[in-house]
């Protein structure tokens, strides 16, 4: 068989060698240094994750379609909660898109060979299975009751559930994000190819880099948030325990400094993935190229600010809230703008509504929805009234949800015939991703007028008026959760079955879409020279070859 | 490489002011330099300014010399620029929050013509 | 297949950089961007020490008043030195001295960081515990202000601990250059894995830098400690 560089459309996928099976055998892939193999390992761990959280969440949902609980015990659905919520946020939704998309393009957009340090990658994804591995030792050993706040003198005195080993898997974790982080600020810096200057790198190696800043600066303070609970409850000293003199407050400010940039890693990348999908499928340039790029920057600093806007009626003192009120209000801003710039870019587009479209207008809708009801919290007042309800569920899962994960799950779709060489079924893409927004819907529109109402979360029984509010909610989750099944499903199986895909199914711009699907190890024959900006669609609909 | 290579003689002149500032800021610390009150419940204690103005100086001493940033690329400058500076947004909000919890006062009305217009309203 | 045409490397310049000096500046940012996580990693504990000491003020000046001024400032001074012989072994390599230079200064910087742990171990934390001023393990002090002194002595072990704990990574570290220097690894070529790791080094020098103060010194020693 020739091994010259040929048409490569006529090539089978399974005779060019690529970074799939340019090595055979388990170490090939548990000893591997390829950024694309790291991502892969990545997807796998994280899938089963997004599963265990989301058991969980089914048995929540369960339970609560009884107004005295339908079936775990009180203190049984603490633990659901806290479970699903830190497997969810630690070992999900943070190291989502970074970890397995990031990983897989970082290098292949900005025309490098690998990451800076690919050993440091392949570590940072021991340390992730370390965290976890600490984690589920600690569900299946009974669990932790704390929530995913782990607020203390809770979580330092007073839980007798395994908080020490959950709070050892999420420092562990963050450890991973931080050389995630880390690997990505370097590879953007340094290894860009010839002509990839700032301003014609794709707006989602802008939205990694952002989140890049927030992983290197806000978890190493988290870490230290849970150190010092493992620390009190290991030595039962008072660092947390107002009899003492500690501050249970203080815990708060260490633990928000980071969780709350942190919502902003999960909702960065998903954005990038946005500018992605929009440009390519309204087959148009963004619009506002430089103002989408300093928008992610300033989301990513503004970040840092806002903290103070989850402690609002915990006791912190009002004028740091007023403070803290202001500059939430400010993080609006450039999120705004990037709505309306993908708007923008939508208009007088040639648009086609192939599935990592319909994630991507979900996303625009949903993500408005639930940044629009931020704003209600960040104002002092309507939040002594919706803080600690549904309403807060629901906003956060509209963003978190309906942002982020279908974000996660568009770009999937999008790349996946890059990553794997092969096409998924779209009729069967396009379907689930209805099912999901029509299911997601159902669950979560619904908790908006609980909370309004003055249902209580993270409570395993409620008043009856809330019944069918919650059945709602409970019927629309398991729709959601056979949407999520269904790309489990037609994904792998479009891995043996699926046809061969091309270097460019979609007729995208990017440097990552001309190299064969899949690449080959080392991404490019020759480091390519970047003459064009980004997003040079010229509005017709056309394949490369 | 086109390194910067510092010369021995000022590793040794940064070394001895490094021991020099140490020896000052323990002595200082034997001499009470006093306290100004700044409004009603604060004072500066210029004690602890001395101290932390010693040790800054020290550290720029090893920043700047030992860990060749003087002769650094910006980049370089921009990273250490942005820990320092988040370093202190951490620390000047929680402060705000810690510091100022008693301040509050009993609630009031929020405004005094509220008796007035709130038989309109 | 087409074969990737390099020009002659040398062995040291791995496969996912075009150049030596992307590699060498890829590993310099590197460094750095991971010392500012350090930063925040260290910085959290700061700020909480400084928020319990704003809190308790005079349990901490309690508290500091317990600890040897003149053990602090000896171990200050040690690292100084030691901070002075990293730099000097960096310069050595730099300036092409022979490996046994290198290895010297490099030995010296681990002696004078292990006599740094052995006064700290050896002389202060061991006094403490006899003392009975280590929290959750031994805490005996029953005097004014017992629980505020308690909380100063969780933040001074945690805080001395964590830096113990980066001075040992730090000793690991030196370690394994003095064995990469003894095996020739080292000219005025390549030395980036000193420049890194003295980089790593001088900062762990400026967190104790910081903590001789913070705890040492605090409301100054005027009012009668030793």
């Amino acid at each position: 068989m020739s091994t010259a560089v040929a048409d490569v459309h006529e090539v089978p996928v399974e005779s060019r060698v690529n970074y799939l099976n340019a090595s055979y055998g388990i170490k090939s892939w548990l000893f591997t240094t390829d950024h694309k193999r790291i991502a892969l390992l990545y997807l796998a761990s994280i899938t089963f994750m997004f599963f265990v959280g989301g058991t969980a969440a089914v048995l929540m949902r369960i339970h609560l379609i009884e107004p005295q609980g339908a079936l775990v015990q009180p203190e049984t659905y603490n633990k659901l909660f806290s479970i699903h919520g830190i497997v969810m946020v630690f070992f999900f939704l943070v190291p989502s898109i970074p970890a397995t998309l990031g990983n897989f393009l970082v290098p292949m957009m900005i025309g490098a060979r690998d990451l800076a340090f690919p050993k440091l990658n392949l570590l940072s994804w021991y340390i992730y299975i370390t965290g976890a591995i600490f984690t589920l030792y600690a569900v299946i050993s009974g669990g932790v009751d704390t929530g995913w706040t782990f607020y203390t003198p809770f979580s330092s005195l007073y839980s007798q559930t395994h908080v020490i080993a959950t709070a050892l898997g999420v420092f562990i974790t963050g450890f991973s994000s931080i050389l995630t982080g880390l690997n990505f600020v370097v590879t953007i810096h340094k290894m860009r190819a010839p002509g990839m200057t700032w301003f014609r790198l794709p707006l989602f190696i802008w939205a990694m880099y952002a989140t890049s800043v927030i992983f290197i600066l806000g978890t190493p303070v988290v870490a230290i948030a849970m150190f010092l609970v493992g620390l009190e409850r290991l030595l039962h000293v008072g660092i947390f325990d107002p009899a003492v003199g500690g501050d249970p407050l203080l815990f708060q400010h260490l633990f928000w400094f980071y969780s709350h940039p942190a919502v902003y890693i999960m909702i960065l990348p998903a954005m990038g993935v946005i500018s992605e999908l929009v440009t390519c499928f309204a087959k148009k340039r963004i619009f506002g190229y430089s103002i989408v790029a300093f928008s992610s920057m300033a989301i990513a600093v503004i970040s840092f600010l806002v903290w103070g806007h989850h402690m609002f009626v915990t006791g912190q003192s009002v004028y740091a809230g007023l403070i803290f009120s202001v500059l939430s209000f400010l993080v609006a801003i450039p999120s705004a703008i990037k709505v309306f710039n993908w708007t923008s870019t939508l208009y007088k587009g040639s648009i086609s509504y192939e599935a990592p479209m319909l994630y991507a207008l979900g996303f625009i809708g949903l993500f408005t929805m639930g940044g629009l009801t931020g704003l209600f919290l960040a104002s002092l007042a309507t939040d002594v009234h919706l803080s600690g309800t549904y309403f807060i569920v629901a906003h956060f899962h509209y963003i978190m949800v309906g942002g982020a994960v279908m974000g996660y799950l568009g770009g999937i779709h999008f790349w996946w015939p890059k990553i794997t060489g092969r096409l998924y079924p779209d009729a069967w893409a396009r379907f689930a991703a209805l099912v999901v927004f029509v299911g997601f819907n159902l669950t979560f529109f619904p908790q908006f007028m609980l909370g309004y109402l003055g249902m209580p979360r993270r409570y395993a029984v409620y008043p009856e008026e809330f019944q069918v509010l919650n059945v709602m909610s409970s019927a629309g989750a398991s729709i959601l959760g056979v949407g999520y099944l269904i790309p489990l499903i037609y994904l792998i199986w479009s891995m043996r079955y699926g046809p061969a895909a091309g270097p460019n199914p979609w007729g995208a711009r990017g440097l990552e879409w001309e190299t064969p699907s899949p690449p080959p190890t080392e991404n490019f024959e020759e480091i390519p020279i970047v003459t064009e900006e980004a997003y040079n669609y010229t509005g017709a609909r056309q394949t490369l070859g | 490489m086109s390194e910067h290579i510092v010369p021995v003689k000022n590793y040794v002149a940064v070394f001895l002011s490094l021991l020099f500032l140490t020896g000052l800021t323990t002595k200082v610390a034997f001499i009470d330099l006093g306290q100004t009150a700044i409004g009603k419940t604060h004072v500066i204690d210029w004690n602890t300014v001395a101290a932390l103005v010693i040790a800054v100086l020290k550290m720029l001493l090893v920043v700047l010399f030992f860990m060749h940033v003087k002769y650094s690329p910006g980049l370089t400058r921009l990273v250490i620029a942005a820990g320092f500076f988040w370093l202190a947004i951490m620390i000047a909000l929680t402060l705000s929050d810690e510091l100022a919890r008693g301040w509050t006062g009993t609630p009031q009305p929020w405004s005094l013509l509220l008796p007035i217009f709130h038989p309109y309203l | 297949m087409a074969d990737m045409v390099h020009t002659a490397h040398s062995p040291a310049l791995v496969h996912q950089f075009e150049t030596k000096e992307q590699q060498h500046d890829a590993g310099s940012l590197g460094m750095w961007v991971f010392l500012a996580t350090e930063i925040m990693f260290f910085g959290g504990v700061f700020m909480s020490y400084i928020v319990y000491r704003a809190l308790h003020l005079e349990a901490f000046i309690q508290g500091s008043h317990f600890l040897d001024v003149t053990f602090g400032a000896t171990n200050t001074a040690v690292l100084i030195c030691s901070s002075l012989t990293m730099a000097l072994a960096i310069n050595a390599a730099q300036t092409g001295k022979s490996k046994s230079t290198i290895i010297t200064f490099l030995g010296l910087t681990m002696l004078l960081g292990a006599a740094f742990l052995f006064i700290k171990f050896a002389f202060e934390w061991t006094h403490d515990w006899t003392e009975g001023l280590v929290p959750g393990l031994h805490f005996t002090y029953s005097g004014p202000h017992a629980s505020g002194v308690e909380l100063f002595f969780c933040f001074y072990f945690f805080m001395t601990g964590l830096h113990a704990l980066h001075m040992v990574i730090g000793l690991g570290i030196l370690a394994t250059l003095t064995v990469m220097a003894y095996r020739g690894r080292f000219n005025s070529d390549y030395y980036a894995p000193l420049e890194m790791s003295g980089l790593y080094w001088h900062f762990v020098d400026i967190v104790w830098i910081f903590l001789f103060p913070l705890l040492y010194l605090i409301g100054g020693r005027y009012g009668g400690g030793h």
